[in-house]
């Protein structure tokens, strides 16, 4: 069988891509798009490294194929920043130091992103809760809440 | 090696049609038919996406009750107000599947088909008293949910079967339902036991009906039918209490592995009924 002609909308773009049906969202983002900057950790939706919106809600991209996203609208991580500004989750990452190897980092992002949007002032309960789904092996998790309510006290302040 | 095709009909009857080809598979949620896929344990012949089906992603209050599509995520019944308030149990245990991502795409269908004795909904859904509405090339049936599981992996679903939606019965006043499960860990795990309990009272606070649902302690999820009658009749005291415990606790066959003991998950079986029984019953009298 041919491969599925998928037409779609990543980061606001109208894009169109070739993709296998066993293909996940997270292998056509990678290998067909070149956005790298959604990562694989297990591929198998453990680890939130993956983590995009599909139609405004957090999913994991390696549990959606890539064929399902026919129609629908994805985020990912390179449509956080707006051009050279970073979005203030991201910015705070970098003040708080809420990172080391990184690869965990646009997940918890897109993630932190989604909850700060529709609970502009979460509890530090709320914010572990919320970003459970996804691991780090490096940080120890307290910079990364730290980093979230940080950003979220200054979102709500810019507001 | 054959491409896998995949399917994303509009309708029941196309659904129907695909999936009696040999090697098909449902998609919905594809929390777990994603991870067989990649692991090398399945290899369908096609993918049939049953997500473009209203009837699948739907959410209706009806005169009788609510009926809530197979393919509706987590995240999605969480947020419709009437269902939470009517069913909190269900929508407690369902929740408690996976992380806020699993949440946005994991569903009730995908849930009780994937035929894990752990499945977090099945044992709310059992107490619930939902029940399935089955489509397949005979034509649409009805069956209890308590039904449908056999043993892990396995369902009464003939080929080319699939559930279309549950249906939630309106309950009687005085009515509550909850889930409770013990894992090691605070979050992100599978049950090592699960309870789902529903009981109605009558106005003078004495207990008509209750069903319990038991899940991770048997090869498939159980109705118990002797803890709920432990129930029935009294005021859902101590002593009505300690016979449910027991009758749960009894209705085990559970596994022994790293992650509990027979005797253990057996034990906490009785626990748990009793706890999920005691905020059942809060809930039934508006607590
Ligand atoms: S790569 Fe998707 S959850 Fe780990
Ligand atoms: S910074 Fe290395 S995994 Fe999180």
């Amino acid at each position: 069988m041919a491969k599925h002609h998928v037409s779609t909308t990543v980061n606001g773009d109208q894009v169109e891509f070739l993709c296998e049906t066993q293909q996940t969202l997270l292998d056509v983002l990678r290998d067909e798009l070149e956005l790298t900057g959604t990562k694989e950790g297990c591929g198998t939706g453990d680890c939130g490294a993956c983590s995009v919106m599909l139609d405004g809600r957090l999913v994991c991209a390696c549990l959606v194929l890539g064929v399902e996203a026919e129609g629908h609208s994805i985020t990912t991580i390179e449509g956080v920043a707006k051009g050279n500004d970073l979005h203030p989750i991201q910015q705070q990452f970098l003040d708080d130091a809420a990172l080391q190897c990184g690869i965990c980092t646009p997940g918890f992002i897109v993630a932190a992103k989604a909850l700060l949007e529709q609970n502009p002032d979460p509890t530090e309960t709320e914010v572990r809760f919320w970003l459970a789904g996804n691991l780090c092996r490096c940080t120890g998790y307290d910079k990364i809440i730290r980093a979230v309510m940080n950003a979220a006290a200054k979102m709500r302040e810019e507001a | 090696m054959e491409a896998i095709e995949y399917a994303r009909p509009n309708t029941i009857d196309d659904a129907v049609r695909r999936l009696g080809a040999a090697g098909a598979r449902v998609l919905a949620g594809g929390t777990d038919l994603l991870v067989q896929l990649r692991g090398g344990y399945t290899r369908p012949s096609v993918i049939v996406d049953i997500k473009g089906i209203s009837e699948l992603r739907r959410i209706e209050q009806t005169a009788s009750g609510f009926r809530v599509g197979a393919a509706v995520a987590g995240a999605e019944l969480g947020a419709h107000a009437a269902f939470a308030a009517q069913w909190p149990g269900v929508v407690e245990a369902f929740q408690l599947i996976g992380s806020t991502q699993i949440q946005g795409r994991a569903s009730l269908g995908g849930n009780l088909c994937n035929a894990s004795p752990a499945a977090d909904s099945v044992p709310a859904l059992i107490a619930a008293g939902a029940r399935c509405v089955i489509a397949g090339a005979g034509g649409t049936r009805e069956a209890a949910v308590e039904d449908i599981v056999t043993a892990p992996g396995k369902t009464t679903l003939a080929a080319g079967e699939f559930i279309v939606e549950f249906l939630f019965a309106t309950p009687p006043a005085k009515t509550g339902d909850a889930y409770l499960r013990f894992i090691p860990r605070t979050e992100m795990d599978i049950a090592v036991v699960g309870v789902g309990v529903c009981l109605t009272l009558d106005g003078s606070g004495v207990c008509t009906a209750a069903r319990v649902g038991l899940g991770a302690v048997a090869p498939r999820p159980l109705l118990v039918p002797a803890a709920g009658a432990a129930l029935v009749g009294t005021t859902v005291d101590d002593a009505a209490l300690a016979t449910l415990a027991a009758a749960a606790s009894a209705a085990c066959n559970p596994i022994d592995d790293k992650r509990g003991t027979i005797e253990y998950r057996t034990k906490v079986a009785g626990v748990l009924a009793r706890r999920a029984a005691v905020a059942a019953l809060a809930r039934a009298r508006g607590q």
